[in-house]
């Protein structure tokens, strides 16, 4: 991508974050009941969404050519493993980088 | 009146301080690294102000030219925006030209503040909740911006920290299921991705699988619905 191509998605990017954030305020007016599916929408989306944003990160990662995911896959048991013991969300997002960026580094090169 | 706003805002904000911090040095960094300008994330930062979207906009840039996709992704990954403002249609009303930025700062960190903490006696909800948004957007902006300046000074191995984004989801995501009683939803979105990864390949599974997840939903909403709701 050129400049002008990167401050085009940028451009994009901002506005579909604006839109998501104003449309409510345009589409329900104070006071009117939110339909039904927009509301279940609202519980079930979020969970799947992140479920996605994971698969997005690991797309390039393949099973059947060396490292075989392996780098990957004990960065997030660490990540998995910290955020269930300590609860610290910074702490776990940073243990696993750090223990990532060392295992792409120095083990699996 | 101002000041009382401030002061009552600021305590709140400190925790988000400390992570916008965190995180936004770490995608200053990142996109740096991957070779953008250094003036980059100051720009991301004050025109998007929405975290996970701009650790995705690394990828974006990184991968080929397609607004298409960009705009639907965007939609998709901050959807859950739109259940932030329909939380706060009632306290948002009346606030006047404020509301504008108040709306444009919605973030995740903003609106657990913004909902969940009442201001004090004798201070202006409205201020209240300015100050917060506008205390949150400064510590993001000033994050991406000294990482962007560190990213491009410094020149040390930055091989695989692009993980930051995907430890930062995998929490995300972990938070989601212990919070939740039932995982259908969140296991859809692991496994109809993962499907359609296979069938079409990285470069071209996002709008199929994020299509199939609405699909998905859509169709199990009866039996979700009773669920979800005790």
């Amino acid at each position: 991508m050129n400049m002008t191509q990167q401050l085009l998605t940028i451009a994009v990017v901002s506005l579909g974050t604006i839109l998501t954030r104003f449309l409510p305020f345009l589409l329900f007016p104070a006071g009117k009941p939110t339909p039904k599916y927009i509301r279940y929408l609202g519980k079930v989306l979020p969970s799947a969404v992140f479920g996605l944003l994971v698969v997005y990160c690991l797309k390039h990662v393949s099973l059947v050519a060396a490292p075989f995911g392996l780098p990957e896959a004990i960065a997030l048991v660490v990540v998995i493993g910290l955020h269930l013991w300590k609860k610290q969300m910074l702490l776990s997002i940073a243990g696993g980088t750090v223990v990532y960026m060392l295992l792409v580094q120095l083990v699996f090169m | 009146m101002k000041r009382k706003a401030l002061r009552a805002a600021l305590p709140h904000t400190i925790p988000v301080f400390t992570g916008y911090l965190v995180l936004g040095i770490s995608y200053g960094v990142l996109i740096t690294a991957k070779g953008a300008p250094f003036w980059m994330p100051m720009l991301t930062s004050l025109s998007i102000f929405a975290g996970s979207m701009e650790f995705v906009l690394v990828n974006l840039l990184l991968s080929g030219f397609d607004l298409l996709q960009a705009f639907l992704m965007t939609l998709m990954i901050n959807a859950r925006h739109l259940f932030y403002g329909i939380s706060m249609l009632d306290r948002y009303r009346g606030l006047g030209l404020k509301k504008l930025y108040l709306i444009y700062g919605l973030t995740d960190e903003t609106f657990s503040i913004v909902c969940a903490m009442e201001p004090p006696e004798g201070v202006d909800r409205g201020l209240f909740s300015l100050f917060v948004t506008l205390l949150d957007h400064s510590y993001w902006v000033l994050g991406c911006t000294l990482g962007g300046i560190f990213g491009s000074m410094l020149s040390f191995d930055t091989r695989g920290l692009e993980f930051v984004m995907t430890a930062m989801f995998a929490v995300i995501f972990l938070e989601n299921w212990q919070k939740e009683k039932q995982h259908l939803p969140a296991i859809i979105g692991v496994v109809l991705p993962i499907v359609c990864l296979l069938i079409f390949g990285a470069d071209s599974f996002m709008i199929p699988a994020m299509l199939s997840i609405l699909a998905a939903l859509t169709l199990l909403r009866k039996p979700l619905e009773q669920e979800v709701q005790p």
